[in-house]
């Protein structure tokens, strides 16, 4: 037996003098310190990593038997739901898998919200995780164009469209994008290839710098306490505990809870009530056609209400454009979130009460404009869409100077028991 | 945890609270059941006598459909087949395409997923809602489908309804005798139909089951498979659960 | 952080049913993206039984069908061909002469002239047991270049593997069994490939 631990040790010995395999899983497993007051919140990275493995695994089988040609293409989806063993669960593991990805980044984000993890020293953190979800949202856009149904295809007719308010360039951008006056199995095949290889490369290198920036600096906490500050006399963080096997392990309840979410609509409920699959998708697609009611899927729908919300000229802009200004406006303002929070403190827990209303407003506001994205626009929606997508820019835009003019609470220098 | 428990419900619920913008048309209802193979197998035999040669079922294969359906290749190959095809090929027809349109106005589409496009409850709806209107082309009209480009194919069996069926809505009984009152669906024939109403509407709850099954031919081993992964996942949690309370211990 | 008072027996077994349980979960979910690679409904059908018309089929002359992309060939002998196939003078000189490797043919084409009831019609798989080329058939008995003494059979021009009139392999050659004999049945002068008779 020591022989054996003698032999493994020394092969150990030979690996690290050639690959600093002991040293990273040190830095990143056993003696990296998480802060132990960290709550359930901070289950959605973890969350989002088994999300992302999830599509790229459903997502490598499915490319094995999906055809991507715009004669094809819709039938060979059909052909995986039928004919292929296994192939419709691998299928409802990817279209379901797409939903929760982003609900658990989304529910991550707000994460970071409410504690300011995107404070400094957090602001590349915060920058690769916005970047991760910019080509997220690109990578979900592509992915629905490739069951080739009727919303697949007039999702992408109405999004590309979007590019053709760019002033003077804008007709020719959209040709440039589509490869044909309109959507086809030209448009089809380029964003095949970005689907499944070439955003899932730049998503995984991303994911990749968001952890190692995470690493340098360490978790934030509720309470917003930076625990490098108090070490012992070894230099372990007095408020930290071990990664693993206290944050990897200890994770797993909470990784079965999501996963029985998960399950019980992948295998009872995969379309999800329509807003995961939507109906007219279950027709192929037809350029004469329109489908009743065009809709993103929901966790575009903030963005599409703040899209539509805008139907008026503003000086020499037209309500076209502003539109797009609008939308791109809203995820633009995300990344310098980090440079508008001028409060001395991170967590909304010693944040005033007015950093706190701002919050909630606008987590209501995210929540209501995602529904809003969803539905037909009546008279009422339209105005619904544009008092929250003022209420949704008023929660940065009026940052800097509530998070300065508020009476913080004194945050304890050690975390309270 | 319990806390997390709660949130989380309260999280994934809300999306499904709202019904994906609900039908303009009040719809008959229909609690359809895929274990019933006899239903399943006289709605097939409808659907390949009466729908089939200008519906094709296209991403569908015989084989699947019979061992599904729990009938020998014998009796489906002589009275559910009516070309050459293989046993093993899928369901499509030899419909021209344009003919049909210059006969229909569009060529009649695939039905194989129209179940998962349209809903149970719209199909039991409009099987039932042909009804007399000598405006039309083919001298019928629907009342979910304003204006259909197809004639009433089931006129014999159903005959002909002289006006625009009403849905049937919550039935009323008469207080003092118990019997139904109004009930809704087709209140007089121009054409007498060689199947009662009873039998009809059973007809149709065959047809539309078939249909149902047709569009996702795995949903009952998608839920039978889907208790079996919960019932594990919950082993998973209670067992991890416990582990991860006994590591804690270390945390103070 | 201290481990105080912790009941050791408790913990490992608690972590060791956890592993246990995380590992067949880990299976489970191999379960699906193994099987998928299964051959699927479209192959099955594709490669369902074919139906050959052998009724006018001529002795020697070689008739080649398709199962699961496969070639199939079906040939006629004649009685002295099968005089031959049953003769020691044959036999002594291949591997594997009474076809007891039972993988590479039915049940019932267990016989000298393997084919059904020892009939005329052999039906092969023609590929070579070898690397899976497809041998051609040199029916006559006479000299050929790859052997002075041929008394027909089927050679494999890839790599020199040489198979008797009924797909038996000659010893010395880089093919290891006999060419396989499909399951099929033949009924009124039809062949149906990939189906045993009496199956339903």
């Amino acid at each position: 037996m020591s022989k054996t631990k003698q032999m493994a040790s020394d092969l150990m010995a030979w690996v690290d003098a050639r690959l600093p395999v002991t040293s990273a899983y040190e830095k990143h497993m056993s003696k990296y310190y998480a802060p132990k007051n960290v709550n359930w919140w901070y289950v959605f990275g973890l969350l989002a990593m088994v999300m992302f493995i999830n599509q790229i695994l459903s997502g490598i089988w499915l490319t094995m038997s999906y055809v991507p040609s715009g004669e094809e293409a819709f039938a060979s989806v059909e052909y995986i739901m039928r004919d292929v063993e296994w192939g419709w669960l691998i299928r409802y593991m990817h279209s379901t898998g797409a939903s929760f990805f982003f609900l658990v980044v989304y529910l991550h984000m707000f994460r970071g919200i409410l504690y300011g993890s995107y404070q400094k020293p957090r602001e590349l953190i915060w920058l690769f995780g916005m970047l991760v979800y910019l080509v997220m949202m690109a990578e979900g856009f592509m992915g629905y164009i490739l069951p080739w149904g009727n919303m697949s295809y007039w999702g992408a007719q109405v999004i590309i469209s979007l590019f053709g308010a760019v002033p003077y360039i804008g007709e020719g951008l959209t040709e440039w994008i589509r490869g044909d006056y309109l959507i086809s199995g030209i448009t089809l095949n380029r964003f095949f290839a970005l689907h499944v290889i070439a955003l899932p490369l730049v998503l995984a290198l991303l994911i990749v710098l968001h952890i190692l920036a995470l690493h340098e600096v360490g978790s934030n906490n509720p309470d917003g306490i930076e625990i490098k500050k108090k070490l012992d006399k070894y230099g372990v963080p007095l408020d930290g505990v071990p990664f693993h096997p206290y944050f990897t392990i200890g994770k797993i309840p909470y990784v079965a809870i999501f996963l029985m979410v998960f399950c019980g609509v992948l295998f009872f409920f995969p379309e999800g009530g329509g807003y995961f699959i939507e109906k007219p998708n279950f027709e192929p697609a037809n350029g004469l056609k329109t489908p009743e009611h065009i809709a993103p899927v929901w966790y575009y729908g903030a963005f599409y209400a703040m899209l539509r919300a805008v139907t008026f000229d503003l000086f020499f802009i037209d309500a076209k454009l502003l539109g797009v200004i609008v939308m791109a406006g809203a995820i633009a303002i995300l990344f310098v979130l980090p440079w508008l929070d001028r409060s001395p403190v991170k967590s909304w827990r010693y944040k005033g009460w007015m950093s706190k209303v701002a919050i909630v407003l606008f987590a209501i506001s995210f929540a209501i404009l995602t529904f809003l994205g969803t539905q037909p626009a009546t008279v009422l929606y339209t105005y619904m869409a544009q008092f929250f997508t003022v209420v949704y820019f008023a929660f940065f835009i009026g940052m800097p100077f509530y998070t300065k003019a508020e009476k913080c609470k004194p945050v304890p220098e050690r975390i309270p028991e | 945890m319990r806390k997390f428990l709660t949130s989380l419900v309260i999280i994934l619920a809300a999306p499904f609270s709202i019904a994906a913008g609900g039908p303009s048309v009040p719809l008959d209802h229909i609690d359809n059941d895929l274990t019933d193979t006899a239903s399943l197998q006289s709605g097939a035999k409808l659907y390949m006598n009466y729908c089939w040669s200008c519906h094709a079922l296209g991403y569908a294969r015989y084989n699947r459909v019979a061992r599904d359906l729990n009938i020998s290749e014998e009796l489906f190959t002589e009275f559910l087949m009516f070309n050459e095809d293989k046993f093993g090929d899928h369901m499509s027809n030899s419909v021209p395409v344009d003919d049909a349109k210059r006969w229909f106005g569009t060529a009649p589409p695939d039905l194989t997923l129209v179940a998962r496009l349209r809903g149970t409850d719209w199909l039991n709806t409009y099987l039932r809602g042909f009804y007399e209107d000598e405006s039309r082309p083919w001298g019928v009209n629907n009342s979910v489908f304003k204006d259909v480009g197809m004639p009433h194919v089931l006129l014999e069996l159903q005959g002909l309804c002289a006006e625009k069926p009403e849905p049937l809505g919550e039935a009323k009984y008469d207080p003092l005798t118990g019997s139904v009152i109004t009930t809704g669906g087709c209140q007089s024939y121009s054409i007498e139909g060689s199947m009662s109403t009873a039998e009809y509407d059973e007809a149709i709850y065959d047809l539309v089951n078939f249909l149902d099954y047709m569009g996702e031919p795995t949903k009952l081993d998608r839920i039978r498979l889907g208790w079996m992964v919960l019932g594990f996942l919950l082993i998973l949690f209670i067992v991890s659960w416990l582990y991860t309370r006994e590591l804690n211990k270390d945390i103070h | 952080m201290t481990q105080e008072g912790v009941n050791q027996g408790r913990r490992r077994f608690l972590g060791a049913a956890t592993a246990a349980v995380g590992a067949v979960g880990a299976v489970g979910v191999a379960v699906p993206f193994v099987g998928s690679w299964a051959p699927n409904e479209k192959a099955k059908a594709v490669g369902g039984p074919v139906k050959v018309d052998i009724s006018k089929v001529e002795e020697g002359r070689l008739l080649r069908a398709e199962w699961r992309g496969k070639p199939i060939y079906i040939l006629k002998r004649s009685p002295k061909v099968l005089e031959t196939l049953a003769s020691e003078e044959l036999k002594s000189l291949l591997l594997d002469p009474d076809s007891e490797t039972s993988s590479q043919q039915p049940e019932f084409a267990q016989n000298d002239a393997r084919s059904l009831n020892g009939s005329d019609i052999l039906i092969l798989e023609g590929v070579c047991t070898h690397l899976g080329c497809a041998p051609a058939l040199h029916y006559e008995v006479k000299a050929e270049p790859f052997d002075a003494n041929w008394m027909g059979g089927f050679f494999c021009p890839c790599h020199g593997s040489k198979f008797d009139l009924a797909g038996r392999v000659f010893n010395g050659v880089p093919a290891p069994t006999n060419l396989p004999v499909p399951p099929h049945f033949i009924e009124d002068g039809v062949a149906t490939i990939g189906i045993e008779g009496g199956e339903a």
